[in-house]
C-alpha cells in the first residue's frame, strides 16, 4: 500500500492535508470532527540529526501555534516508520542522542500542555528511532504488516553466540528478544494492534478517546502476560 | 549453565554477619559472591552457577581448601561465575570472607 | 589504596557507590539477596548477577538525601534489560514521594540488552518519561558518565535528558558505538579500534565543548563527588522547572546551528578548532587546563 492510500484510509480521503517532504512527513488531519496534527516519518527514514530537527520544530510549531490562536491543544498523531537512527561519525560526532533527546523535550512539552499524543506504526519501528517519538507517545498502535524491532534475529545470534535455530525456537515461547508488533504488545509496548479488515479511520477515533498521559505500559504488559517483572520490580524498588 | 552446591563443615565463624554483602563483578573470567547468613553454625553452605561445564570437581577442590582455610561455618554463599579461573575463585573467595567479616554489627 | 586515587573508569558499580555518597549512608532497594535476577538470560543459558547488573538505593551525599542507580557496565555491558531497567524506573517513581534532594545515575551503559531487547526498549523509553517527570517535579537528576561503557543507545538519550551531566574525558557519549558504525558501514567510516579517534568523537572534552556535559571532571571518584555535591547545592537554590517553550525553541535553534556549523565535521579536533585557539593540544591538556579553556574554574 503506498501512502497515499495508507492516509486516506486512516483519515478519509478529503480530510488531511499530509505532505511528505523528503522522509518526512507532517500536515493536518480531522479524526471526525477533532482536527489533529500529523508529524512523522516515512520509506523506514533513518532519522538523523536534520529529521530529527524537523520532527522537534514541529512539534513546538504545534504546542506554539495552538497557545497564540487560544486553541484547545491538538491531539498529534506521530506516523512512525523507521529503521532507525543514522549510522554515521558525522551524526555521532554532533551528538545524536541530543538530537533525540531534544525531541524527547518536545514532545514532553506537547503531553504538559494537554495534546493527545498517538503513535500509529505505519511500517518499521526500529530501536533509537522509535525512542525518539513514536515510542514517547500516550497511546501506541501499529498498522498490519508493521516491522518492529531492535534487532533481526541473525544479527542477534552473531553477537549472542546463540545459535539461530536455537533464537528462533526460544522466540515462539518468549516475546522478549525477537522482532514482531505482536511481542510488543504482548508487553505492552503497543497499546493496539489493527488488522487489514478493520476500519482504520474508526479505530483512530476511538484510540483518541483513549488516550492516557499516564505511563502504565508495565501493568498492561503484566496483564497481558509478556513482561511479567517490570511492573512487580519497579515497584519494589518504588514502594517496598 | 552448571548449578550445584554442596555443604562444607567448618569451625563457626565466631560472630554473626550482620546483613548480605556482594563482592565481585560477573563479568568473563569473573565472579560475584554473595554472602549470607546460614543456620547451620557449623557449616558453610555453597551454591554455584557456573557457565563453565564439566569443571565441578575443581571447584570443590577450591572451596574445600577455602573451607579449611577459613572459619566460615554458619555462612551460605552463592556464586554467578562466567568462566572465572580456580585462582581468581579463591581470590574473591577470600575477598568475600574478608568484606562479610569487616561489616560485622 | 588511597582513597584519593581511585579511578571512577576502572571502579565497579558497587565501589564508585561507596567512595561517592557519606560513609555507611547506602540503603540499597531491591538488593542482590532479593535475587531479583533476569528469567531471560536464564532462558538463554547465560550468566545472571543477583542485581541484574544495577545498584539502586537512598544515600546522604554531603548530608543531602540523593536516590541513586549505578549500573555495572562489566555485566553485560551494563545493558538495559526488564529488570535492570524497571530497578532505574521504580527509584525514579520513589523520587515523587521520597523528594531528594536529586537522583544521581551513574549510567554505564551500551544501551539496550539483546537477550531481552524489546523488554530493554520499552524499558529506557519509561525511564525516559520517568525522568522527566522526576525533573518536572522540580527535582534535578544528573547523570554521571565515566565508566569503560559509557553512555550509549538508550542510555545516551537518557543522559541528555538528565538535568545535568557531569563526565570525565575517559567517559563517552553517544547514540551508536563506534563498534556498531563500523560493522555497518566499515572501517573506513569509523575505526573502533583508534582509540584516540573514538574519544575525539565521543569523549568527555568533546561532549564538553559542545555543552552537553555540563561539568568536566577528572576520572577520580573523589572529582565525581565533589561535583555532584556542588551541583546539588546549586539546584538546593534553584529547582529545576520543566522547559517552557521558549527554552525549547531556544535549543532547537542551538542545535539547528550546531548542525549548520559543523555540517561536514568528522572529528572532534574541528570543533575544538572552532572555538580554541590551541585546540591542537586538547587531547593532552589536563582537565584543569581544559576547564580554564574554557572559562570557567576547576
Amino acid at each position: 500500500m503506498n501512502g497515499q492510500t495508507m492516509y486516506d484510509r486512516l483519515f478519509g480521503a478529503d480530510a488531511h492535508t499530509l505532505v511528505a517532504d523528503g522522509l518526512f512527513l507532517h500536515g493536518t488531519a480531522r479524526i471526525g470532527t477533532q482536527e489533529v496534527a500529523v508529524i512523522g516519518t516515512l520509506d523506514h527514514a533513518a532519522i538523523d540529526v536534520s529529521i530529527a530537527l524537523r520532527i522537534a520544530e514541529a512539534v513546538l510549531h504545534v504546542v506554539r501555534d495552538d497557545a497564540a490562536d487560544g486553541k484547545p491543544p491538538r491531539p498529534i498523531v506521530f506516523m512512525a516508520d523507521t529503521q532507525g537512527q543514522a549510522l554515521s561519525r558525522h551524526e555521532e560526532l554532533l551528538g545524536l542522542n541530543g538530537y533525540f533527546a531534544h525531541i524527547v523535550r518536545c514532545v514532553d512539552l506537547a503531553r504538559r500542555q494537554g495534546h493527545r499524543l498517538l503513535t500509529v506504526i505505519s511500517g518499521e519501528a526500529v530501536s533509537g528511532g522509535f525512542l525518539a517519538y513514536g515510542l514517547m507517545a500516550d497511546r501506541i498502535c501499529a498498522l498490519p504488516k508493521s516491522q518492529v524491532r531492535v534487532m533481526d534475529l541473525r544479527a542477534m545470534s552473531r553477537v549472542t553466540k546463540i545459535s539461530l535455530e536455537r533464537l528462533e525456537e526460544l522466540a515462539k515461547q518468549s516475546p522478549v528478544f525477537a522482532p514482531g508488533a505482536e511481542n510488543y504488545w504482548r508487553m505492552g509496548g503497543i497499546h493496539e494492534l489493527w488488522s487489514e479488515d478493520d476500519d482504520w479511520s474508526a479505530c483512530l477515533a476511538a484510540a483518541l478517546g483513549k488516550v492516557a498521559s499516564s505511563d502504565d505500559r508495565a501493568a498492561i504488559g503484566l496483564e497481558r502476560g509478556g513482561r511479567l517483572l517490570a511492573a512487580p520490580t519497579a515497584q519494589l524498588v518504588a514502594n517496598p | 549453565m552448571e548449578q550445584f552446591s554442596l555443604t562444607l563443615p567448618s569451625d563457626a565463624l565466631p560472630q554473626n554477619i550482620a546483613s548480605a554483602t556482594l563482592c565481585g563483578v560477573v563479568s568473563s573470567g569473573n565472579l560475584e559472591i554473595l554472602v549470607e547468613p546460614a543456620a547451620a553454625s557449623d557449616a558453610c553452605r555453597i551454591v554455584v552457577n557456573t557457565s563453565a561445564h564439566g569443571f565441578r570437581d575443581i571447584w570443590e577442590a577450591v572451596l574445600k581448601d577455602f573451607a579449611r582455610r577459613h572459619s566460615v561455618g554458619g555462612l551460605s554463599l552463592s556464586i554467578n561465575d562466567a568462566g572465572a579461573t580456580p585462582a581468581v575463585v579463591s581470590l574473591r573467595l577470600d575477598q568475600a570472607f574478608e568484606t562479610c567479616r569487616g561489616e560485622l554489627a | 589504596m588511597n582513597g584519593l586515587q581511585i579511578s571512577y573508569f576502572e571502579a565497579s558499580a558497587r565501589k564508585r557507590l561507596s567512595e561517592l555518597v557519606d560513609a555507611g549512608s547506602l540503603v540499597e532497594f531491591c538488593p542482590p539477596e532479593m535475587r531479583q535476577t533476569s528469567p531471560h538470560l536464564a532462558m538463554l543459558d547465560a550468566p545472571l548477577a543477583f542485581d541484574d547488573g544495577v545498584v539502586t538505593g537512598r544515600a546522604s551525599l554531603s548530608g543531602h538525601k540523593v536516590l541513586i542507580a549505578a549500573q555495572e557496565g562489566r555485566f553485560n555491558g551494563g545493558a538495559v534489560g526488564e529488570v535492570h531497567g524497571a530497578k532505574i524506573r521504580g527509584l525514579l517513581d520513589r523520587a515523587l514521594s521520597e523528594r531528594p534532594a536529586a537522583v544521581l545515575l551513574l549510567i554505564d551503559s551500551g544501551g539496550v540488552r539483546l537477550h531481552e531487547a524489546n523488554a530493554g526498549l520499552i524499558a529506557i523509553s519509561e525511564i525516559m518519561r520517568a525522568v522527566l517527570r522526576v525533573q518536572a517535579a522540580g527535582i534535578p537528576v544528573f547523570a554521571l558518565v565515566g565508566g569503560s561503557c559509557g553512555a550509549f543507545g538508550g542510555m545516551g538519550i537518557v543522559t541528555r535528558l538528565c538535568t545535568e551531566v557531569v563526565m570525565s574525558e575517559q567517559g563517552r557519549l553517544g547514540l551508536s558505538g563506534p563498534e556498531v558504525i563500523e560493522t555497518v558501514k566499515g572501517v573506513e567510516e569509523f575505526d573502533s579500534r583508534d582509540r584516540a579517534l573514538v574519544w575525539r568523537i565521543t569523549g568527555g572534552k568533546l561532549r564538553r565543548a559542545l555543552g552537553e556535559a555540563t561539568l568536566l571532571v577528572d576520572d577520580l571518584i573523589p572529582a565525581f563527588r565533589t561535583a555532584a555535591a556542588k551541583l546539588i547545592e546549586r539546584y538546593r537554590a534553584h529547582p529545576p522547572v520543566p522547559a517552557d517553550l521558549d527554552e525549547l525553541l531556544g535549543a532547537q535553534a542551538e542545535l539547528t546551528e550546531r548542525s549548520v556549523r559543523f555540517a561536514a565535521a568528522r572529528d572532534g579536533r574541528e570543533i575544538w578548532q572552532a572555538d580554541f585557539a590551541e585546540a591542537s593540544r586538547v587531547p593532552e591538556m589536563t582537565v584543569a587546563e581544559f576547564n580554564a579553556l574554557l572559562g570557567e574554574a576547576a
